[in-house]
């Protein structure tokens, strides 16, 4: 395959044609700050965090998300001007937030928090005119606070362009621009499906999980990587375990099958894992009454039972029902033992989920 | 009539519209463009109708209600073409003489011509009147002379003679040369040679072939309307010029994107369209070439940042109107993904111009780097309000006070604002500055698509920064954190300034926003939208300082920083003060001088506007 050499920082850089800057900086190491880019989705460019200077282009400042590298071309991706602007626009978000991070769910998970953080802007030098909306909170699942957002349109875009749901779009212009479901529905009276993506993106605590809240801070919990049960896609999601409990569950970003993205299941399916009807061991039926097993005694149990059928039947008397929560190699396996063991094609399995 | 088969059936289709045409005896135009409209020149036109239906002369007469003339002015207008006599603020009533004086006889109606403010002389002649004498009327004069809702008129005109020859005696190649050679700059603001941009476009590759012409004519700089007045006097010109643009590119499909402001334009478009295709002029296989092309109007919301290329093709494809980074340009991915070339409306109009006149004699027209004619609106502060087209390179005092007849009452001129909003306040000095794309930007300001707002000594220029700022604020589409919270703080800097609660680091958060937005934005509504705060701070800035630290608006416009007082030695205590006051703020004795209790007054100022005496004063 071809490929372009460019300079970045004064770094020569190798990278494949199609690229962004962005990306090829993050291949040789560089680490452009960014609010409203998130890999999943198409650029956008509208934070202009990403802004880099780019030597003989018009107005000299390009936003990396969205602009392809190319030969020759010479980056620069932190000097004194670009810092600057880069606190500007903090400083712009900021005078327009709560800035009420000591109870913001989203503390140490937040892009802009990280962002101030990093350029050390701890006031704003702009006061004005401040939007007081009210928090949503019109289901059980997902709570919106639009005081909180930065209009990156991450979640309009996941939604659309990653669901294919559009519950999303934004509303009013300039100031007064604010994302929102169609005449301002509740969430539930759109197609959404609660699947979390727009929790997911969101760069700031103005979209949460209302399951997860109050329940642990990001550095408060152990995450856990683990393959999702549901299904047999293999998505890895992170548990996020305090005191020994699942509080929250995220994808992680461009890993496995999911690539950081995640069915309603998945995100918010983890209510079983502690709840008192959960069975922890097998049960046994004896004289009509359901009783505690080891699964060496189950599983005992399940082999007798089956032979002595066969035997006295034949192998069509038995039949095998799988379950689409199986991963296509455990499906596989289950067939084969039908098959090739008991000798039946009695294969089946429930085909949902 | 049936449809136009070759160039030749066009040529012969010409001269017998022009032996028709020659038969009348007369040939009358009012303007009815949508400035005149608003004098009533509808009834104007409809009463001259019936006194010539009724003089059983409608055979002899040859009508026309026109687009817009140019001098808004001093509407309605009329035009007699035998003759040459130019009236000017006709009423109805005044129609009837004008019949019979000189439109059956030659004699001229003294009182319905134009006045010249200078020395009071009568002036007969359009010509002659300094608002035409100094300009170049390259397209505008058409609107003068053919009815747009009658492509006859502007097929007579020799209107589609230049698509003739594009399709027949010339290559798409050689098209790009002419416009190139010509030296045509888009006259929608940004002013990129259109050659250059069609010769991406032809090059670009299309995944299935399909490229598109666009003719942006969503006009929105407060005050503009040459754009619209152009659709409305004249739409076979852009359409001709669109057909040309895409035969050049390898288009065969068009849009004209025009503001639902606009319903007169929208209208003759839309019927300019249908004549055209009823003609063979548009559609399938166009005067027996093969080229097929056809235009739709998609008409749009009338937000100001659908201006934008990117944004426009956004609102096209039934987006929400916003722009997106580029590249990639809409010349290599534009409307659904395909290759586009996007012009405006008197940019399109240039076009069957350059190849009538020839890529030479029009480069002959400006300056060296800006070529052509540029049409702008003069309001403001002018005694000329109107459309002018003047050739590139006229100096801004030429327009101001020759073309314009400067200020109104004698005031003072302060300063001219080109470029719309995002444009810049030009000052007295740079008035000898010569009108080029070039030169507008070094002094801060920009070509623009054509706005052009004269302000006198009587205008706050904190005032104006602040008026602009609320249009970009209120225009901004939100997408990008500079344009939408940048714009918003610099308002309420400006807005602190003008109450008198500024202070000196007002102006420097002020400053530092204003370069860090023209730097960071995503398009360039957002990125010029500093212009007229930097411009103003630039030949302006002890007004501003004097707003903040002597809390004084030295124009008197700014409320919080004015008191009203009378003049006790002018005022003759006739009362007129007294009763319109709206909250009871002035007192005094009948012939006795009045006065204004400050704590009371509101400072609306319409004391001011009624005195007789002129002895009401801002201090």
């Amino acid at each position: 395959m071809k490929h372009i050499s460019l300079t970045i920082d004064g770094i020569e850089v190798i990278t494949t044609p199609g690229r962004t800057i962005l990306e090829a900086a993050a291949e040789a190491g560089i680490r452009i700050p960014t609010l409203c880019y998130d890999p999943r989705l198409e650029p956008y460019g509208s934070c202009r965090v990403c802004l880099v200077e780019v030597e003989g282009q018009g107005r000299g400042f390009l936003p990396a998300c969205a602009t392809p590298a190319d030969e020759d071309m010479v980056v620069r991706t932190d000097t004194e001007k670009l810092r600057g602007i880069r606190r500007t626009i903090i400083e712009l978000l900021l005078s327009d937030h709560p800035n009420d991070c000591m109870t913001c769910e989203s503390a140490g998970n937040c892009e802009l928090q990280d962002l101030a953080y990093e350029y050390g802007v701890r006031k704003p030098r702009f006061q004005g005119e401040q939007h007081h909306h009210e928090a949503i909170v019109d289901n059980p699942i997902i709570e919106r606070d639009y005081n909180k957002c930065v209009l990156c349109g991450r979640c309009v875009r996941i939604c659309r362009e990653v669901q294919g749901v559009g519950v999303y779009d934004f509303a009013n212009r300039g100031f007064e621009a604010v994302p929102g479901t169609p005449y301002n529905r509740p969430l539930t009276e759109t197609p959404c499906e609660f699947c979390g993506q727009c929790v997911s993106t969101c760069p700031t605590g103005a979209i949460v999980s209302i399951p997860s809240k109050g329940k642990g801070r990001s550095w408060q919990v152990r995450k856990v990587r683990t393959t999702c049960a549901y299904c047999g896609c293999g998505c890895q999601i992170d548990l996020h375990v305090r005191d020994g409990r699942i509080v929250d569950v995220s994808s992680p970003l461009m890993v496995g099958p999911g690539e950081g993205n995640h069915c309603a299941k998945g995100r918010y399916g983890y209510g079983f894992v502690h709840h008192s009807d959960r069975l922890t061991t097998p049960l046994v039926r004896k004289e009509g009454e359901l009783v505690p097993a080891t699964w060496e005694e189950a599983l005992g149990l399940v082999a007798d039972r089956i032979s002595k059928a066969v035997k006295e039947q034949g192998p069509d008397s038995v039949a095998f029902l799988a379950s689409a929560r199986c991963t296509n190699e455990e499906n596989y396996l289950f067939q084969k033992l039908a098959r090739a063991v008991v000798g039946t094609n009695n294969v089946d399995h429930c085909a949902r989920l | 009539m049936a449809r136009i088969e070759t160039p030749a059936d066009l040529e012969q289709y010409r001269l017998q519209l022009r032996e028709k045409f020659g038969k009348y005896q007369y040939a009358v135009s009012v303007c009815g463009g949508t400035g005149c409209r608003a004098y009533d020149c509808i009834n104007v036109f409809e009463t001259l109708r019936e006194i010539i239906d009724k003089k059983d002369m409608s055979h002899t007469v040859n009508l026309r209600l026109t687009g817009c003339q140019g001098f808004c002015e001093m509407g309605p207008l009329m035009f007699i073409h035998k003759n040459g006599i130019f009236y000017v603020r006709i009423s109805p009533e005044a129609v009837e003489r004008i019949v019979e004086s000189s439109i059956l006889g030659d004699e001229v109606v003294e009182e319905l011509l134009y006045k010249s403010p200078a020395d009071g002389r009568r002036i007969v002649h359009q010509q002659e009147i300094p608002f035409y004498n100094k300009q170049r009327r390259f397209l505008l004069a058409m609107n003068r002379d053919i009815d747009p809702l009658n492509i006859d008129d502007y097929i007579a005109k020799g209107g589609y003679g230049s698509l003739a020859w594009a399709l027949f005696e010339s290559s798409s190649e050689e098209i790009i040369d002419i416009i190139e050679r010509a030296g045509l700059r888009g006259r929608g603001g940004a002013g990129f040679p259109t050659g250059r941009k069609w010769r991406i476009a032809r090059q670009a590759p299309s995944p299935d072939g399909i490229k598109y012409v666009i003719c942006n004519a969503d006009e929105g700089d407060p005050g503009a309307y040459m754009d619209r007045s152009l659709l409305e006097g004249n739409p076979h010109q852009v359409i001709e010029g669109m057909t040309i643009g895409a035969y050049a590119i390898g288009a065969s499909e068009g849009y004209v994107y025009v503001r639902h402001e606009y319903p007169l334009a929208v209208h003759h478009l839309l019927e300019a369209l249908d004549q055209a295709r009823e003609k063979g002029l548009l559609g399938k296989n166009i005067l027996g070439s093969g080229l097929d092309f056809d235009i739709k109007v998609s008409v749009g919301g009338g937000a100001f940042v659908c201006g934008e290329e990117t944004g426009l093709i956004a609102s096209i494809e039934g987006k929400r109107g916003m722009p997106r980074p580029r590249p990639p340009y809409p010349a290599n991915y534009g409307l659904w993904g395909r290759p586009t070339n996007i012009n405006n409306v008197e940019t399109w109009q240039n076009v069957p111009l350059i190849l009538q006149m020839g890529a030479d004699e029009y480069a002959k027209i400006g300056t060296e780097k800006s070529k052509g004619t540029k049409i702008f609106s003069l309001v403001g502060k002018i005694n000329n309000t109107g459309l002018v087209e003047v050739p590139m390179g006229i100096t801004l005092r030429e327009i101001v006070y020759e073309i314009g007849g400067g200020i109104p009452r004698g005031k003072a001129f302060k300063a001219v604002q080109t470029g719309g909003p995002s444009g810049g306040c030009i000052p007295a000095h740079l008035l000898d500055i010569p009108v080029d794309f070039e030169r507008l930007q070094e002094v801060g300001s920009m070509m623009g698509s054509g706005g052009m707002i004269v302000m006198d000594e009587n205008t706050c220029m904190v005032d104006i920064a602040r008026y602009f700022m609320e249009f970009l604020t209120h225009e901004s589409c939100g997408k990008c954190v500079p344009c939408r919270l940048g714009t918003k703080r610099m308002l309420e800097i400006l807005t602190k300034i003008c109450d008198g609660q500024g202070t000196n680091e007002n102006l420097e958060a002020l400053e530092s926003l204003a370069a860090d937005i023209k730097a960071s934005s995503l398009c360039a509504l957002g990125g010029t939208s500093p212009n007229p705060v930097l411009t103003t701070l630039r030949y302006f800035r002890d007004e501003y300082e004097e707003h903040i630290v002597n809390k004084r608006c030295p124009a008197g416009i700014c409320q919080a920083l004015i008191t009203l007082r009378i003049d006790p030695d002018t005022c003759t205590g006739c009362g007129a003060c007294l009763k319109i006051c709206p909250v009871e703020a002035i007192s005094g004795e009948k012939k006795q001088p009045h006065s204004i209790d400050p704590e009371v007054c509101i400072r609306c100022k319409l004391c001011i506007s009624r005195c007789p005496k002129e002895a009401i004063y801002t201090e």
